[in-house]
This record gives C-alpha cells, structure tokens and sequence, in this order.
C-alpha cells in the first residue's frame, strides 16, 4: 500500500535533513522526500502534524533470548517490544543458548525472524565456538549466513594468543569484531562499581581498572593485527580516553554506551535495587557526565539498548545473586531524548546515534536513513507526550528496568517496516 | 476541683500505713511518681529494707497497641522478694492496670509472702478488680477521662498533685 | 525513596543497618537496652513482651553464635523462636528466598531475624513484605554478605558507653579486615553517627575497601601509629579463606604486623578497652594473653548482646 505521511517534522541524520517534509512509500521504499513522485497516490495517509518523523531506529545490542531462554524472553514478546519502541533493526548478541557460532543456528534466528515480519535481525556471530575463547569460528560462512560482525557478548577470552588470532582472522577479511573491555579476573564476583558506595553497601566491586587493563589489551591487538574493533558498553571517562588516544594512533575503533548508562550511576542502586544490577556497572557521576558529553560530541559512536530481558525470579534476589541486565528496547527512544533534553543536543545529532551511526558501526546500509530508494523502515514519535514507564505498558517480557515509576518523554505513534504499519499506538 | 494539700496527703498516707507494716515491710514504688512517694514513705515510716522501685514499660497491657515507651528506665528490686512484705506505691490509682503490670513483674521476682498497695489518690474509673490498701483520698465522683492527675516534683523536692487537662 | 527501616512516622519498622539511622533511634536502642541487662539476674528470666508472637531465626549463612543470642533474646522476651537453617534446606531444592519467606508468613511469622552470605538480602525481604502488605512483620538483619550487622555494631556502642560514658571524646581504632566485614561497617557507621571524634581504622591495603576515607575514617597501616592513645580497639576477625591467597600471606605474618599483642596495646591509652566480635582466632587476630587480660571487655560485649538485641526485638514489635 502507499502511504503518504504528512505535515511532520522530517528528521534523518544520514542526509543531514531537519524539515518540514512529507514522505511518500510504495512498494516497501521510499519513493519521494518532500514532495510526491509523479502519479503518487495515497492509500494511506498519515497525520504526522506536531510529530517527528525518522528512520526506524537501529539497536546495536538486542537479546531477543532465543534459542535457549525462553522463558524469559521470545523473538514474539521481543519484536513487539521493538515495534513499540520504534525499533526496526536489531543486533543481536551471540550469547543464546546455544550460542551463535554456526551459520545453521544463524539462518534459523534470521529465517524465525522473518517470518514473524517484524524488525530485521542482525546476528552478531560469536568470535570463538561456544564463545569460550578457544577456536575460532566459521566467520565467513557465518557472515554468509546473516551476521554482522563478530562478538565475545559478555564472555571474554582468557588467552590473549586467541584473542589476537581471532581479531587477525576477522581482519583478513575487513570484519568489524566487537568486544566488551572487562578484564575478568579484576572483574571476578564484582556486581558494582568500586568506589564510595559498593564499599558502604560491602557489595563485591569491579574496578575501573577492568575496563582499563582490557582496553588497553584490545586495543594493542587491534593496532597490531589491523583489525575493525566496536567497543561495546562502555563506562568510564578514563576508558574513553584511552579510545581516543588509540583513534589518534590509526586504530579504527569505534564504540557504544547503552542508553541507561546516560543517566544512571552507582549512587542510583539505592536500596540494592537489582534493576539496577548491570554489567559493565553504573559507574561514579563523574563517569556519566562524562560518557553523556562524548556520546552528545559523536566521541561516542553510538547509544544503544543493551536489551536484556530478565525473569522476575532472577530479578527478585539479593543484588549479587541477581541476574544483571535491563530490559531497553522501549526506552532507547526516550532515553535518547531525555538525554538530548538535558545536553541541549539538537534531535538531528540525538536520532543520529540511535539510526545512522549506529547503522554504519553495523554495516547496515539498508536501515537507518531515509533516502529514496531505500527500505522503508520509518519511526513517528511524538516529542511532547510524556509516558510513565510500567510494567503493564512495556510488551518486552522483561520487565526489568531501573526507571519503572518514572516518566519519561517522547512516544513512539507509527512504526513502519519495509512500508508495512507494524505499530499504531492507540 | 481544689485538691488538697499533696504534703498533708502523704501525712494521711503514712499515718494510714504505720499501724500495718513493720520495720521488715519494703516499698516497691512505680515510676514515676510512685518512687517519688515512696522514698517520702520509706522515710516517715523508718523502713530498714533498701527501697525498690518498678518501671511497668516491660509489663504493660497496651504494649501491643502502643508500642514500648520510648525510655524505660528499667526496675530495681534491691532486696529478696521471696517471703518478703510489699507495699506498691503509687501516686493514682485509676483503671488498675499498671497496678496489674507491677504485681506481675513484682512476681517474676519471687513470691511474696503479702502484697499491699498505696496510693495517694484514687480518682475511680477502675476496670480491674483491684483495690487500695492505703489511700490517702479518694474522689467523691471519678474523675473524667481526659481529665489527669499526676504528681510533680520541684528542685527543693516538694511534691505536688496537679490537674491536667488533656 | 524512604528509608525502608524507618515507618512513616519515623519509628523503626525494620533494623536493617545502621548507615543512615538517625542518632536518636541508636541512643533510644541504647536506653532501652539498660533495663534490659537486669532481666538476667530474676529469678523467672523472662518479659511478657513478646508473648504469642513468633520469631523466626532464618538462617541462610551458619552461625550457631549469632543464632543462639538472638535466639536467647527472643525466648527472654516470651516469643516462640524457630530456628531455620535455610542454607541445607529449602533454597538447595530450588525454591527462592522469597518463595522460603512466604511459607513462613503463612505460619504466621511475626519477625524473621535473617541472616544472609549476600549484602542487601534483608532489604529485599523488607521491600517484599511492604510490596504484599505485610507491614506488621518485622526484619532484623543479623548480618548480610559484607554490607551490615546492625546488632553487632549496637551491643559494641553499648560496651563503649558501657565503659566510657561518653562518646565526643574518644578515639577508636578498628583493626583488622575491613574490606570483608560487615561488622566494621556498622561500627564506623554508629561511631561516626554517635559523634566519636576520631574513628580509625588500621590494615593492610589489601584489607581495606575503595575510598574508606569516605565513610569518615582515618586510615592507618600500621599499629604503632595508629593505636596511639586510642580508647578503644576493636579487633575483627581474619576469615580462615582469607589468611592465605593474594590478600595475606599468611596468618603468622599478619599476626607480626597486626596482630593485638600486649606490647603493642600498651600504645593505647592505659584504659584502653579491648573488643572483638568473636569467634577470636587466637595468635591470628589477637594474641591470648590480651584476649584474657585485663582490658579485654569481650565477654561483656556478649552479655550486653543479649540486652540489645532484646531492646531491638521489643521496639520492633511494638511499632506500627
């Protein structure tokens, strides 16, 4: 069906647009920006006025939880969550069970997917088989299969030797490899960062220096082997300045934050609340502001979800015990928004971070702009609206979030993939 | 109401009691006003035994309602309650029930061989089956509630019963 | 957020730890305690308080010390105690904490004393109890991982003001592995909030949690300076899983540079009192001849634990 969405602000970072524009879709593309295409007719038209309207937004780390972990989370339960959060292509981490390490396992996560004609999904293959750091895996005939980029997830290589092997093999064929910077032996049995509050609270912590020490080791290797690297979740101000030194000594290196580590740190676990149990932890005050002025100057590359849906019965145990991770698909929008408010960013340079940047750290060239041509994947939002977050409006089965009774801006109205209305808020 | 002079109420209280104990009886007197009264008594009267006293926070019947009081200043019983002679003390007696309350505690102690109580007043309004041994005055009418009686005492010592209305 | 040991009218509804309790709550524990030490010498060892109600001791972490004071408290204060060794129990078999919690709600538990290996487990059976609107059951927390031991840090004020009356004017030294305990937690947060000058505390770098400073301590390595003219020394103990490894190279060592002999208390104040938790490892920690000497005020501590600990258990269970 074509549609016609009209009388909405039009904002794409990739193209640098920031207008007044209609946009007109047939045939699942976009087919004129500003003005119709010769012989367009509407089948649909959309209201947009008073509402912002973007390239569906791009989700550098999404756990949909399947194969293996169900009952925490479906690919069902998960593609709404990403339909209301305006979310329209998702990277999805290797740490299923079992674990994205062979193209079999990869076509059935791509073919469920579409078959559910929801958010695209872009498996992140695992670096080494059952990510446990010994041999490597089948990245080409994975990366033929569907996946993106390569990733340890929240498991890291004890042997440095296969780490550089890992990045070298990535590097003969240009493969961007992710890696999340904790050393795990500084990092071993920490729940929270090392500092004024894990020691009043005597929660086991994880020092800065984990990040560091790890930092340092990745991006030495990648120097040295001239492998792509996308650091994931980062934390601290001191970790982004080892980023930038290694930028300017021609590493290519790119890197990401979640969206809650924008506003949250270690003072925020309060009365040991487990939402927020996170790993990397929330860090000082000092490092938020410092990760929220990066990710607002594009030092940061790009704002991602970290998506983790978490069961109530691993959630409802001591802090230490609990199972980190908070459930983001539907915040990543409002949370980049509320953070865009704060640092006076303007929304072009925000909605960049969560579409076009993240789109490019991904090799994602169909998604996260809306040239003509190209698939029609559109998220329209309402900048004004104010939601309260609970559990009964989030549609991720995961309810596990740190901002559970607060209020937050902007509301997702339309999500449209490949030109089909996947979403219409009621 | 005009009360009567509280020093000239001790008087009565102590020439009531004379006849009736021994040197051997001990005074037991609930905080506050009670201890108060009773080193007067344990005075007039030349009682040897060391004086006792009772804070009923511990022992009170309106705990579960009330919650405990917020600086209980324990109790002191400083001679052998078994066998022994007692005279509970107290400044009112009202509904009977912190006279329950000491008469517990009292018996967590030992077993007395008799157990007596003086009072300086009795403003009625009981609702225990308890009664006074020595009472200095009792009131014509109780007294209504959310009218109290309560003693005081000042920097020289005197002790005085005053009218509160809450 | 309120603080979730504190009702709305700002009453002790839970005592979960003492970082943050106001002063007033600590000293009215501390008065209430006082009458309490007398109960022991009558003849019926016994108060009416806790008539009828039922103490569940919930026990995820051994500790048959911990367990039988509070055990004994309870029992002087009339309630019926059941003792649930959680950790060979129910939890093995897959149930949750909270799954364990509201069996026992269903037997009508009135207080549940909880001892847990992981900090802020108390706090999620408080914030369970408010959510399900059980607010007439109280917790109290008898130590969790390494965050607090409330009644510890009480009874230890309770022997300081026991034996020096006052609080602005001392000095007090903590000993020994701070990092992992959760009774130096609750006595630098009792120590500061009573208003004692000058809390030290004295370790290996190893031993001593991140920014320590903070929390209103001045930090020391070594004993000689850092008992000097202090009135009060409270050692910690040295978990056996500790004494060797990468934070200490070995008990011997750790007894040369920090052990508590007489030679090195004899840098404190000559009425320097001597504290330890227990259970002591002797040649460890503190070397006998202090641990029996005459500045020792260990079994006391033990005594007056007892006290406070019935002093906690009545202001809970009258609060509302």
């Amino acid at each position: 069906m074509n549609i016609h969405i009209q009388n909405g602000r039009l904002i794409d970072p990739a193209n640098k647009i920031d207008a007044q524009h209609d946009l007109f879709i047939a045939d699942g593309k976009i087919v004129g920006v500003g003005n119709a295409p010769a012989g367009f007719n509407a089948g649909r038209t959309i209201d947009a006025s008073g509402l912002v309207v973007v390239p569906g937004l791009i989700d550098l780390a999404a756990r949909l939880r399947e194969p293996g972990y169900e009952y925490k989370a479906t690919l069902e339960s998960e593609m709404e969550a990403a339909m209301a959060g305006g979310v329209t292509s998702l990277a999805i981490p290797p740490d299923t069970d079992p674990v994205l390490d062979e193209p079999g396992l990869v076509e059935m996560l791509c073919y469920r997917a579409k078959k559910l004609n929801r958010a695209h999904v872009y498996p992140i293959g695992a670096l080494t088989i059952g990510l446990k750091g010994e041999q490597l895996s089948e990245m080409a005939e994975l990366v033929e299969a569907g996946c993106v980029a390569f990733s340890q997830a929240n498991t890291p290589i004890l042997d440095t030797r296969v780490l550089g092997r890992a990045m070298q093999y990535a590097a003969t064929f240009g493969f961007r490899v992710w890696l999340q910077p904790l050393d795990p032996y500084l990092a071993r049995g920490g729940v929270a960062h090392d500092g004024e509050v894990a020691s009043r609270m005597g929660l086991p912590a994880i020092p800065t220096s984990a990040e560091i020490v790890a930092l340092f080791t990745y991006l030495r290797l990648a120097r040295q082997t001239g492998a792509k690297l996308h650091i994931t979740r980062l934390s601290s101000a001191e970790g982004l300045d080892l980023i930038e030194q290694a930028r300017k000594d021609g590493v290519d290196v790119t890197c990401d934050v979640a969206a809650h580590y924008l506003h949250l740190c270690d003072m925020d676990i309060g009365y040991f609340n487990p939402h927020c149990h996170v790993i990397p932890p929330f860090r000082s005050q000092r490092d938020r502001l410092a990760l929220a002025k990066a990710a607002a100057e594009g030092r940061i590359n790009a704002i991602c979800s970290d998506h983790t849906p978490v069961d109530d019965d691993a959630k409802q145990t001591p802090f230490s015990e609990s199972e980190p991770g908070t459930t983001g698909l539907e915040l990543l929008l409002p949370l980049t928004l509320k953070w865009a408010q704060e640092h006076r960013l303007p929304l072009l340079d925000a909605i960049g971070r969560i579409t076009s940047d993240a789109a490019r750290i991904a090799g994602i060239a169909k998604g996260g702009h809306l040239s003509v041509g190209t698939r029609a994947d559109v998220c329209i939002f309402d900048p004004d609206a104010h939601q309260l977050i609970n559990r009964g409006m989030l549609r991720s089965q995961g309810k596990n979030t740190p901002f559970l009774g607060l209020e937050l801006p902007g509301q997702v109205r339309f999500t449209l993939v490949e030109g089909s209305l996947m979403y219409e808020a009621a | 109401m005009p009360l009567p002079d509280t020093e000239q109420l001790i008087a009565t209280l102590a020439d009531a009691m004379r006849p009736r104990v021994t040197p051997d009886t001990c005074l037991v007197g609930i905080h506050t006003g009670g201890v108060w009264l009773a080193e007067r008594l344990h005075a007039l009267l030349g009682l040897s035994p060391p004086l006792g006293s009772i804070d009923v926070s511990f022992y009170r019947d309106d705990y579960a309602a009330k919650g405990l009081h917020p600086q209980p200043r324990g109790s002191r019983i400083p001679f052998d309650v078994a066998g022994a002679h007692i005279v509970i003390v107290d400044d009112v007696l009202y509904t009977g029930r912190t006279t329950r309350a000491a008469l517990n505690e009292l018996f967590d102690y030992g077993r007395p061989s008799r157990v007596d109580l003086a009072v300086l007043i009795d403003r009625g309004g009981r609702e225990l089956p308890i009664s006074a041994s020595f009472c200095a005055l009792t009131l014509p009418a109780p007294l209504p509630t959310g009218q109290n009686l309560q003693l005081e005492r000042d920097d020289s010592g005197a002790l005085t019963l005053r009218l509160i209305h809450a | 957020m309120r603080n979730p040991q504190l009702n709305q009218h700002g009453e002790l509804q839970h005592l979960l730890t003492l970082d943050g309790l106001p002063r007033a709550i600590i000293t009215q524990i501390l008065d209430t305690a006082a009458p309490f030490t007398e109960v022991a010498e009558r003849e019926v060892k016994k108060l009416p308080l806790l008539r009828g109600k039922s103490v569940f001791n919930l026990f995820f972490e051994n500790s048959t010390r911990t367990r039988t004071t509070f055990e004994i408290a309870a029992k002087r204060l009339s309630a019926d105690v059941i003792n649930l060794n959680v950790a060979t129990s129910s939890t093995k078999k897959g149930e949750t904490l909270l799954d364990t919690v509201d069996n026992l709600c269903a037997m009508q538990a009135d207080m549940f004393v909880v001892r847990h290996e992981s900090s802020g487990a108390p706090y999620l059976i408080a914030q369970h109890l408010q959510n399900t609107g059980r607010d007439h059951i109280h917790v109290v927390n008898a130590g969790d991982g390494r965050h607090a031991h409330p009644t510890q840090g009480l009874l230890d004020m309770y022997t300081i003001r026991h034996y020096k009356q006052e609080f602005h004017n001392l000095t007090v030294a903590i000993v020994g592995d701070v990092l992992h305990s959760r009774v130096a937690r609750s006595q630098i947060a009792a120590l500061t909030t009573l208003g004692v000058p000058e809390v030290r505390v004295i370790a290996p770098k190893t031993l001593l949690p991140t920014d320590v400073d903070k929390m209103g301590v001045q930090v020391f390595h070594s004993m000689e300076e850092g008992l000097k003219g202090v009135d009060v020394v409270m050692m910690l103990r040295l978990q056996n899983e500790r004494m060797n490894g990468a934070l200490l190279p070995s008990p011997q060592e750790f007894f040369k540079v920090w052990g508590l002999t007489a030679e090195k208390l004899a840098l404190a104040k000559p009425d320097a009192i001597v504290m330890h938790p227990g259970p002591m490892n002797r040649g460890v920690e503190i070397d006998s001849a202090v641990a029996d000497g005459g500045q020792a005020v260990i079994l006391p501590q033990v005594t007056f634990g007892i006290a406070v600990r019935m002093a906690v258990m009545s202001m809970l269970g009258g609060s509302h």
